[in-house]
């Protein structure tokens, strides 16, 4: 059994995962992102999960230090940081402020609850097929590296004991040839199911960086959610003004430029790179645009919105169009879309984003289809 | 499931070997058992207080869970753990070097030594390990019958209050107990059948039952309107100290009969731990001085010097942010020493202007070893600074202030004036740095409301804490709470009356 901490333990994961689904909405339109770490998983903030009590207010208190420095020097970082190294537990006082780590499946569970998100059905039977070893069982030829020290000294003992050759004063194993054991791999067929999210974002002037903060948080929400959903993902990123180019994350997010608008341009690009590298038959294509809504001309709306029936959207799973309201924005691409496909439809999904508080909303509109 | 196993071999000889020493320094302390654990273990027992069994409560699992990642990271790492019950039980890491386990229980008989004759331990209950289990047992009853989560969420209000302690009451004696309990055992002999969680090892209990007794709850009914105005004052604090809220709630809260349980079961935990928080300079600062000494001048073999050098500078480290208890602790007690030794005390030394006399000065007296024995008795880390706490010292251990710059957004050092430093220490150990908060009266306003009043020292109390502590005393009292406080230098009285909480007009 185990020891009843690991109960209280899991009550307190409980308990956190409780607090962040409660909090989500905040900390979705804070913009405040759980930073990921190395392995997978992710560190979100967590204030006032320990019990309220009584105490001063920080600031006012300030503390009290060793070491060298004049007066008005700064003291790197902030008290309570560096805690004594040894500690007799039940006396330290901590003002540590909690940050807790949640895998994220459980992160994408947190957000697939609070929005009562649909999970997705890959597109069919197309799915890739890999093999995937795994060394799970044992074999007696093998590559020494392999050698299972383990198993080969029990082989050899047991052999020893039937001949009778082992020695009880003199407890000696000597493994022969036929005694070694290697692990040895298992192949195994799993059914993988590949997407790729393919963001398309309107860099023009009239996109400021308030725009794109939501875009960028939109996003990072978005790629929790599919990567829950599918076992490899892939994401593209293209910025566009009048003419459009693929970028990387960091300039995706940084880019500002001047100029007119040809949102075309974009999902003439977009269109290019799901016809080079993914095959719709084998991958979920996922194109997300987010502008605010001004285009060059009527006669470049008609060309997209050619282009989307044509070429993208029968190939992708859903197309997904968010606008962004901003300052100069008109928001006539939003109208023009929604005259054509309408409320209801399938394949496209469009979404008015207001501002921080809506992104959560938008992100259920996106997502909320199980496409 | 045992995760701990007695020391054998080696370490037992080892054990013998230092425990030797110790006594032959004088020190005196009860018998000490150590056991060895792996690393998982030892974080469960830190997470728990030092106790292998405690009552179930979520707060274990995030201590544990925040040692386990320090550990994983090799943030930190707990050495020691030594916990003050009779006979002491402390702990080893089994993965720790020869070197380190004897610093550890150098180190562990220093803190025995200290749970055993400073006068705030006096009155610890010295058989814990035994009544932490029972409370365990206790609360996973009335968690069977009520549900886990009802009582886990009346566990959650009382912690709020845990912090707020009358530290005299520490020196209840035994007499005063004794009558407590005689009064106690009369109260249940004319209950009669009146049942609930026995345990006569629990000193829950006997607090539980006095509030039983009391007559503000039972007798209310048949008294004359006038009577009950008597009494509705009478619910002040007048047996009990208007500082240990704890009691003031238990005793006049209206609680159900398991709730005043858990209440009494979690006051006598607090209580318990109490003068740890009291004496956590002097006593770490004590058993440092004694692994250092007993490693150093008997234990040590030459090939151990530098790893014993590397660790003890490591737990000795000046921090810029924080003050290390170990250290200030440890100097403090090696000053005293040298200034008995060498009589730079009292009017004569003080006095004395020349300042070449005084750096010279040594009267050669030797009395330094006896002081601070004298010292580890009688004081607590108040006193202990109040008293021994010098400039010369002061500048030495290059103490500085520092606060928070609004203007820079960062805390900077502020001064390294002596009277500052100390005044500033004294303030941050006045009532082991927590705020100091009365009661006032049980019936403000004549509406059975909760007045809490905070002593104001300078600090201001951060608000949105204090709503949320108010919120779970709410909880317990089921009436308003209000609270006398100043904020900014303007004396307010906030009001938390089970919605929100706003300044009392």
């Amino acid at each position: 059994m185990d020891h009843p901490i690991k109960r209280d333990h899991s009550r307190f994961r409980k308990i956190v995962k409780g607090k962040i689904r409660d909090n989500l909405r905040k900390y979705v339109s804070n913009g405040e992102m759980p930073s990921p770490k190395g392995d997978g998983t992710f560190k979100i903030p967590m204030p006032q999960i320990d019990t309220p009590r009584f105490k001063f207010g920080d600031r006012q208190q300030g503390g009290m230090g060793q070491g060298e420095g004049e007066q008005g020097d700064p003291v790197d970082g902030q008290p309570g940081e560096g805690e004594g190294e040894e500690g007799e537990a039940g006396n330290t006082e901590g003002n540590k402020e909690l940050e807790v780590e949640l895998s994220l499946d459980e992160l994408a569970a947190i957000l697939g609850e609070e929005l009562e998100l649909p999970n997705i059905e890959p597109k069919g039977k197309k799915s890739l097929e890999s093999t995937t070893d795994r060394y799970t069982s044992i074999g007696t030829s093998g590559p020494d590296s392999l050698k299972h020290f383990k198993r080969s000294y029990r082989e050899a003992l047991k052999r020893q004991l039937a001949t009778g050759s082992y020695d009880f004063d003199n407890p000696v194993i000597i493994p022969h040839k036929h005694d070694m054991r290697y692990r040895s791999a298992d192949s195994k067929i799993e059914f993988e199911n590949a997407a790729v999210v393919i963001y398309m974002m309107d860099v023009s002037g009239s996109m400021g960086d308030e725009q794109k903060e939501i875009v960028r948080t939109e996003s990072f929400w978005i790629n929790l959610w599919l990567k829950s959903q599918y076992k490899d993902i892939e994401i593209r990123y293209i910025i566009h003004d009048a003419t459009a180019k693929e970028v990387d994350e960091e300039t995706f997010f940084r880019t500002r430029e001047s100029g007119g608008t040809l949102i075309s341009s974009a999902f003439k690009l977009c269109r290019e790179i799901m016809k080079a590298d993914y095959n719709s038959s084998e991958w979920n294509i996922y194109p997300f645009h987010f502008s605010d809504g001004d285009n060059w001309s009527t006669d470049d709306t008609k060309l997209c919105l050619e282009i989307l029936d044509k070429d993208i959207i029968p190939e992708s799973n859903v197309f997904c169009y968010g606008q962004v309201e901003s300052r100069y924005g008109s928001g006539q691409f939003y109208k023009d879309l929604h005259s054509k496909y309408g409320e209801k439809n399938d394949a496209v999904t469009l979404s008015k984003i207001k501002n921080k508080e809506a992104i959560l909303d938008s992100i259920k509109d996106f997502l909320g289809k199980g496409k | 499931m045992n995760r701990t196993k007695p020391i054998d071999g080696e370490l037992l000889r080892l054990k013998e070997e230092i425990r030797q020493y110790a006594v032959d320094y004088g020190l005196v302390f009860d018998p000490v058992i150590f056991e060895v654990c792996d690393y998982d273990t030892i974080n469960i027992l830190a997470a728990q207080g030092g106790f292998p069994a405690r009552y179930p409560h979520w707060r274990f699992g995030m201590e544990y869970d925040q040692l386990s990642k320090g550990y994983a990271y090799g943030l930190q790492k707990i050495y020691e753990m030594v916990i003050n019950t009779n006979p002491c039980y402390a702990y080893l890491l089994n993965a720790n070097h020869l070197v380190d386990q004897k610093i550890v229980m150098a180190h562990v008989y220093g803190h025995a030594d200290f749970f055993k004759n400073n006068f705030w331990f006096k009155h610890s209950n010295k058989n814990m390990m035994d009544v932490m289990a029972n409370h365990g047992t206790k609360i996973r009853r009335y968690m069977d019958r009520y549900g886990q989560d009802k009582v886990e969420d009346f566990i959650d209000n009382v912690l709020s209050l845990e912090n707020l302690l009358d530290i005299n009451v520490l020196f209840e004696t035994q007499e005063v107990r004794d009558s407590r309990r005689e009064a106690n055992r009369q109260a249940i002999a004319e209950m009669g059948s009146e049942h609930s969680e026995s345990d006569e090892r629990s000193q829950a209990l006997r607090s539980f039952m006095k509030s039983k007794l009391n007559p503000n709850r039972e007798a209310k009914k048949n008294l004359s309107p006038d009577e009950e105005e008597q009494l509705q004052e009478g619910v002040t604090t007048e047996n009990s100290s208007p500082r240990d809220i704890m009691r003031f709630i238990l005793e006049n809260a209206p609680l159900k009969e398991w709730e005043a349980d858990i209440l009494a079961i979690l006051r006598e935990e607090a209580y318990y731990f109490l003068p740890q928080r009291l004496t956590k300079i002097m006593n770490e600062g004590w058993a440092s001085y004694w692994h250092s000494k007993i490693m150093t001048k008997k234990v040590l073999k030459a090939s151990e010097i530098i790893d014993f050098a590397d660790h003890h500078a490591g737990v000795m480290a000046m921090s810029k942010q924080n003050i290390n208890p170990y250290k200030i602790g440890i100097e403090l007690f090696r000053d005293i020493e040298y200034r008995w030794d060498t009589g730079k005390y009292g009017k004569e030394y003080q006095e004395c202007t020349n300042m070449a006399a005084k750096q010279s000065w040594d009267l050669k007296l030797g009395g330094g070893r006896e002081k601070i024995f004298e010292v580890r008795k009688t004081h607590n880390d108040i006193t202990f600074i109040d008293e021994f706490f010098t400039e010369e010292f002061c500048e030495r251990q290059q103490l500085f202030t520092y606060k928070y710059n609004p203007r820079t957004g960062r805390y900077e050092i502020d001064t390294r004036d002596f009277e500052d430093i100390k005044s500033k220490l004294l303030s941050q150990l006045t009532n082991f740095g927590q705020p100091l908060i009365e009661i006032e009266t049980g019936n403000f306003s004549n509406r059975g409301e909760l007045l809490l009043k905070h002593i104001h020292q300078g600090v201001d109390l951060d608000m949105s804490f204090a709503a949320e502590t108010m919120k779970n005393v709410y909880a317990l009292w089921k009436r308003p709470i209000n609270l006398l406080t100043v904020q900014e230098e303007v004396e307010t009285t906030y009001v938390f009356d089970g919605k929100e909480l706003k300044p009392l007009s």
